[in-house]
Order: C-alpha cells, then sequence, then structure tokens
C-alpha cells in the first residue's frame, strides 16, 4: 500500500491560478500524486471541466477537441505517460493546436523504483522530438513564472509547451506498508 | 450489410449544424464524399484519437451536436476512451463506428470485430445511455434521427460491407483544416 506524496509546498496553487488567469477550461488527466492538490483544485472549479483520462494519449485528443470548440486545454501528467502519447502529438503539431502539459517527473532523482527510470531519463528528449518546447522547473518559486509563460506561448502562438516539473520539487513518492 | 458510402449519405443529408469528425482513412474519405463541409474535421492520422477529439469539441459546444465517425480499428485503438465518455456522460456526443471488421487501409486483414468483439456491448458497459448495431440501409432514417436529438452519449455500430470503395480525398493540410473548422463555426 502507499499513500499520496504529500504536497508540503503551495506551487500546485500557483500552477492552478495560471489556469485561471489563460481561461483554462478543460482539464485532462490520469490520477497522480504529484499532480494530486491541482487536479482537488481543478474538479472543484465549476468554470473547468475535468476529465479523467484512461490512458494519457487520450488527452492530446481532448486538447484538440477543445480548441475546435474555443476552449483551451491542459494536460497533466507523469513522465511515464509522455511515452504513451508519442504517436497522437503529431496531431498538435499537423493542425497547430496550442497545448500546455504539466509532467510530473518520476525516474530522475532519488528514484527508488528502476521501473521508472528507462521513460523518466528520456521525458524531456522525447518532447522535443515530438515538437514540444520544454521548461525545467527545479524550486517552488519558480513555478508561477515558469508555468505562466509556459502558458503564453502555448495560447498565444499556438504551440505544444512542456513544463517539466522535476523529481526534486516534489519529493519522493512515500510508501508504506 | 450497410453500403459504406450510401449509409454515410443517409446520415449526413440536410445536416443542419451537425459537428463532424472522421476517423483517418476510410472514413474520412466517406464523410468528403458526403460532400465537404467546412464542420467536417477530417483526420488523416491521429488513430485511436477519433473519439476524444470529438469528446473535447462536444464538452466545449454543449449547445451543438458532435459526431464521431470512427473505422472499426480506429475505435478498438481508442477503446478506453469509450470508458472515459462513459465518465462524463456527454448527452451531445454520439459515436458512428463504420465496422467492416476490418483493417481498410493496410490490405484488409481482418479486425478484432471480425472475432466478435463487440462495440455496442462495450458501449454499454461504459455507461453509454444507448447503444446499437444497425446493419440494413432501412435504419439509417433512426440513426440519423439520434446524431440529430439523441440524448448521449450514444454508440452505433454500423456494419458495412467490406468493399474497397474508390477514394475521395478532401483538404489535407491539417491547419487549413483546423482553421476552416473553427471559422465555421465562430460564424454560425
Amino acid at each position: 500500500m502507499h499513500k499520496p506524496t504529500e504536497i508540503a509546498t503551495s506551487w500546485p496553487d500557483a500552477i492552478y491560478a495560471q489556469f485561471r488567469r489563460v481561461g483554462i477550461r478543460q482539464v485532462g488527466y490520469v490520477p497522480d500524486a504529484g499532480h494530486s492538490r491541482l487536479i482537488a483544485l481543478c474538479q472543484k472549479d465549476p468554470q473547468i471541466t475535468d476529465v479523467v483520462l484512461t490512458t494519457e494519449e487520450e488527452g492530446v485528443g481532448l486538447v484538440a477537441g477543445a480548441a475546435l470548440g474555443g476552449q483551451r486545454a491542459a494536460l497533466l501528467m507523469q513522465s511515464s505517460g509522455v511515452g504513451n502519447c508519442v504517436n497522437m502529438f503529431s496531431l498538435l503539431r499537423n493542425c497547430g493546436f496550442g497545448c500546455i502539459a504539466l509532467v510530473t517527473m518520476r525516474g530522475e532523482f532519488g528514484e527508488f523504483n528502476p521501473w521508472q527510470v528507462p521513460m523518466g531519463s528520456i521525458t524531456e528528449e522525447v518532447l522535443r522530438l515530438c515538437g514540444f518546447l520544454t521548461y525545467r522547473v527545479e524550486s517552488p518559486d519558480a513555478v508561477d513564472e515558469i508555468v505562466g509563460a509556459g502558458c503564453d506561448m502555448a495560447f498565444s502562438g499556438n504551440l505544444a509547451v512542456a513544463v517539466l516539473l522535476s523529481q526534486r520539487l516534489i519529493g519522493p513518492k512515500q510508501w508504506t506498508r | 450489410m450497410l453500403d459504406r458510402r450510401q449509409f454515410v449519405q443517409r446520415l449526413l443529408i440536410d445536416r443542419g449544424d451537425l459537428l463532424v469528425v472522421p476517423g483517418l482513412g476510410s472514413a474520412t474519405y466517406d464523410v468528403a464524399a458526403a460532400g465537404d463541409h467546412p464542420l467536417n474535421f477530417y483526420l488523416w492520422g491521429a488513430m485511436g484519437g477519433t473519439a476524444m477529439i470529438a469528446l473535447g469539441l462536444a464538452l466545449a459546444r454543449p449547445q451543438r451536436r458532435v459526431v464521431a465517425i470512427p473505422g472499426d480499428g480506429d475505435m478498438l485503438m481508442g477503446l478506453g476512451s469509450l470508458a472515459t465518455i462513459g465518465v462524463k456522460q456527454p448527452q451531445n456526443l454520439i459515436i458512428v463506428v463504420l465496422d467492416n471488421a476490418r483493417y481498410g487501409e493496410t490490405g484488409m486483414q481482418p479486425s478484432h470485430t471480425d472475432a466478435g468483439v463487440d462495440f455496442a456491448a462495450t458501449a454499454l458497459a461504459c455507461r453509454f445511455r444507448k447503444s446499437l448495431t444497425v446493419t440494413r440501409i432501412e435504419e439509417a432514417d433512426a440513426v440519423r434521427t439520434l446524431l440529430h436529438s439523441g440524448e448521449g452519449p450514444i454508440l452505433v455500430n454500423a456494419k458495412i460491407k467490406p468493399d474497397d470503395v474508390p477514394r475521395v480525398l478532401p483538404l489535407r493540410d491539417g491547419h487549413a483544416i483546423k482553421d476552416r473548422f473553427i471559422a465555421a463555426l465562430n460564424d454560425v
């Protein structure tokens, strides 16, 4: 058994505030410990439709459909989820859909589970190969500025932007027996 | 078994303000053959994503009717999206699967539905409000009515003949397809 990682700081609140500022109306996600606080904030907001996905790949289609309908959408995923999306990302590039993805990193710093390392160690490179601009966040103080800049680039220029929230920022996964 | 071109044509007659998302391959050609329209978001790739694009659109535009038209291979690749749609219960979304039990683009190899995998049963298990399988052209008018006024989410599994019909190729530039769609949607 494990319990969700306790998010000690309020950096998810800073991401949520940026979502409100830029008018995010749909959020697609697979449940994730690192994003749990942000997901809860989005679920409580009547202006945001939260869509729980069976795989992150579905979220890419969701973003495209939302944009066709005039709404901005964000994707929340773990680094492993990036690998699930690779072919579907072609939709963003082929059509020029703006997209902001918030990626909680696993397998890169203090990771106890080696099975997370193969994907976590190549996540940023994969995103860049798929046409994303990527920004890394290492400290809570930088979250607001970087997520804000990422959202602005995504939606003012119809670009695919990913913000990688480092494992140092999120903290190690907590396990209990 | 249905003639795919005749069936899709019948569904999209006097389509009004329907928003249509056909899946890659033959489904896109069938929708194009029924008459090019700016409110068609033609897919040429993104296999498995058709139903989810339609969901994002349906959630963004709850006052409009949204129709996803994937082939069976596309629907199989995105089978999980039926569960995701079942959670959100969009009343304005209907999926019409063009099911010839074949992978038409790659040489007509049998798909899972050829072995009996059943989309209509799957959709009901995923909390769709209604699902049905159609095999006769006489049922097309009833399906068309569902497109315009059925309470979703609905899945229609349309059993079509595995014919190799001439390709009708619409716009292929993704940016152009998107921009045309958005302009038309905002013009109404």
